[in-house]
């Protein structure tokens, strides 16, 4: 890497003042022709151009994003990640993604800040205990760390919480995933367009898609609010707006776009030293480095592309949240804001090749993305690369919704995420 | 965040209201008769639209009555409303 970041480069820089530390990725104006070129420059995208780069030996590759580098979900996510998913499909997938968090920060020699602060999931009636636990042992048959905790146990491991019989939604366990965790979602985006721009990938950014060109059943090219770029291999990871761009291929997707919505609290000493998750009540909470609480809410009901969201929404996920944690009764909120989610009838991405040649998706990751990011992007890179999905997402096919053959994580694991 | 005119109740807000999802889906006539692709197409695969959307609301809070409305999704504004088994207004597309 030609500007490694390290303890002497910090010294050096410092004593200049920091003022001669190199962009850390290029600015580039779009080429006339691309061997691939990547729809959407959110983490998964610049993840995706980065392994595509990096393992499968492809240079010529640009990532087009309308606005800026993870502006979109990336930048917007409560930063929440775990692997402990109900089926094996889907154990596959995040546990591999969570085995690349791992090791991430030296991968990219950039800082995510992965932090494995576990992840508790609580049950608040008989039947999320029956769920819960059910799905703690399908997650150590997958080699998955997952623990049962009584209710005693949830108020050790987190004392603030409100663990009274007599509240609305008591709290009579919950499951804890102690390699879970979360990471700075800036960081992983522009760690990762950093690495790929390093190794010759074009981000081009202010570059919005209009168009794909199509010959017979094949792509040649994009349109674009920059001029036309000819490619043969697009692949497109644009989130919410997955289905607008299918539809310029003449394609309909099995999604919905809905806003989610998540809020941060005033910044205060810490409190909480780890991720608490309650998917019957829709609410989780964690505290961030800077000391605000970092707070997820459910979706709408209905498509929406406004990236905000409604209020009552909001007021439900406070209700639940001040009554089990009492304590956060006087904090001040400080921002809300929305982001647009693709949902798939099963809540299981898709990862996948289409009946078009050279068009590929990665879409459908609904309300949980975030924490897939470097598997998501290791394993369409290889369905780009190779024109056949990686074994790890062969179950994540598009033509699952015509065989039936889905990978039901709804009830399961992803009502929250 | 929105009212939405409910055609026998009148406007309330969008909270007393579930969506239904895209409108003027047939269901099919013969199901026994479809094949995986056309029954994917029915239950699976929608529009999706980012602009104006026809969709189905059903006023669950209120009068419990399905209806429909056209609503352009990039800013929520609800430009129609009109009854179950009503034509679509043509001047929206």
């Amino acid at each position: 890497m030609k500007n490694k970041y390290s303890v002497f480069s910090l010294i050096k820089n410092a004593l200049s003042q920091h003022e001669n530390w190199q962009q850390a990725w290029g600015n580039p104006e779009p080429k006339k022709e691309y061997e691939a070129i990547i729809v959407g420059g959110g983490g998964h995208g610049l993840a995706t151009a980065y392994y595509l780069a990096k393992k499968h030996n492809l240079k010529n590759i640009a990532v087009l994003e309308k606005g800026w580098i993870g502006g979109g979900n990336t930048g917007r996510n409560t930063t929440i990640i775990r692997s402990n998913y109900l089926w094996d499909a889907s154990a596959g997938l995040y546990d591999h993604a969570l085995k690349l968090w791992e090791n991430l920060s030296q991968e990219l020699n950039y800082n995510v800040m992965f932090s494995q602060r576990g992840v508790m999931n609580l049950a608040h009636n008989l039947q999320d205990v029956r769920d819960l636990k059910r799905r703690t042992h399908a997650n150590r048959l997958n080699g998955i760390d997952a623990v049962w905790l009584n209710t005693e146990e949830v108020k050790k491991f987190c004392p603030i919480i409100n663990t009274s019989p007599d509240i609305r939604y008591p709290v009579l366990g919950g499951t804890l995933q102690r390699r879970a965790g979360t990471a700075r979602h800036d960081a992983v985006a522009w760690g990762y367009a950093r690495g790929a721009s390093e190794m010759g990938v074009d981000i081009i950014q202010n570059c919005e898609v209009k168009g794909i060109k199509r010959n017979g059943d094949r792509v040649e090219g994009l349109e674009t609010t920059k001029g036309f770029i000819k490619t043969n291999k697009i692949g497109v990871v644009a989130a919410g707006h997955s289905s607008v761009i299918a539809n310029m291929a003449g394609l309909k997707l099995p999604l919905e776009s809905k806003p989610l919505q998540a809020l941060v609290s005033e910044p205060v000493k810490p409190i909480i030293d780890t991720v608490v998750m309650s998917n019957a009540v829709h609410a989780y909470v964690s505290q961030s480095d800077k000391g605000e609480l970092v707070i997820g809410a459910g979706t709408d009901s209905y498509v929406s592309y406004t990236q905000r969201g409604s209020h009552n929404i909001v007021e439900e996920t406070l209700k639940a949240i001040l009554e089990l944690y009492p304590i956060f009764s006087r904090m001040k909120m400080l921002r809300q804001w929305g982001g647009i989610v693709d949902i798939c009838p099963d809540a299981s991405p898709i990862i996948s090749k289409t009946n078009i040649k050279g068009l590929y998706f990665n879409c459908g990751w609904g309300t949980g993305g975030f924490k897939a990011t470097p598997g998501s992007g290791d394993l369409f890179a290889h369905t780009i690369a190779n024109d056949e999905p990686h074994k790890l997402n062969a179950a994540f096919n598009l033509n699952r919704f015509v065989s039936g053959d889905l990978v039901d994580e709804h009830g399961a694991a992803a009502v929250a995420h | 965040m929105f009212l939405i005119n409910c055609p026998f109740c009148g406007e309330r807000d969008q909270s007393e209201f579930s969506s239904g999802g895209e409108a003027h889906i047939v269901r099919p006539k013969q199901p026994t008769e479809l094949s995986d692709d056309e029954w994917a197409e029915y239950l699976f695969m929608r529009k999706n639209i980012k602009g104006i959307q026809f969709e189905r609301w059903n006023h669950a809070h209120g009068c419990r009555k399905w209806f429909n409305v056209v609503r352009d999704t990039s800013n929520d504004k609800i430009l129609s409303v009109y009854k179950m088994g009503e034509k679509p207004p043509v001047n929206y597309k």
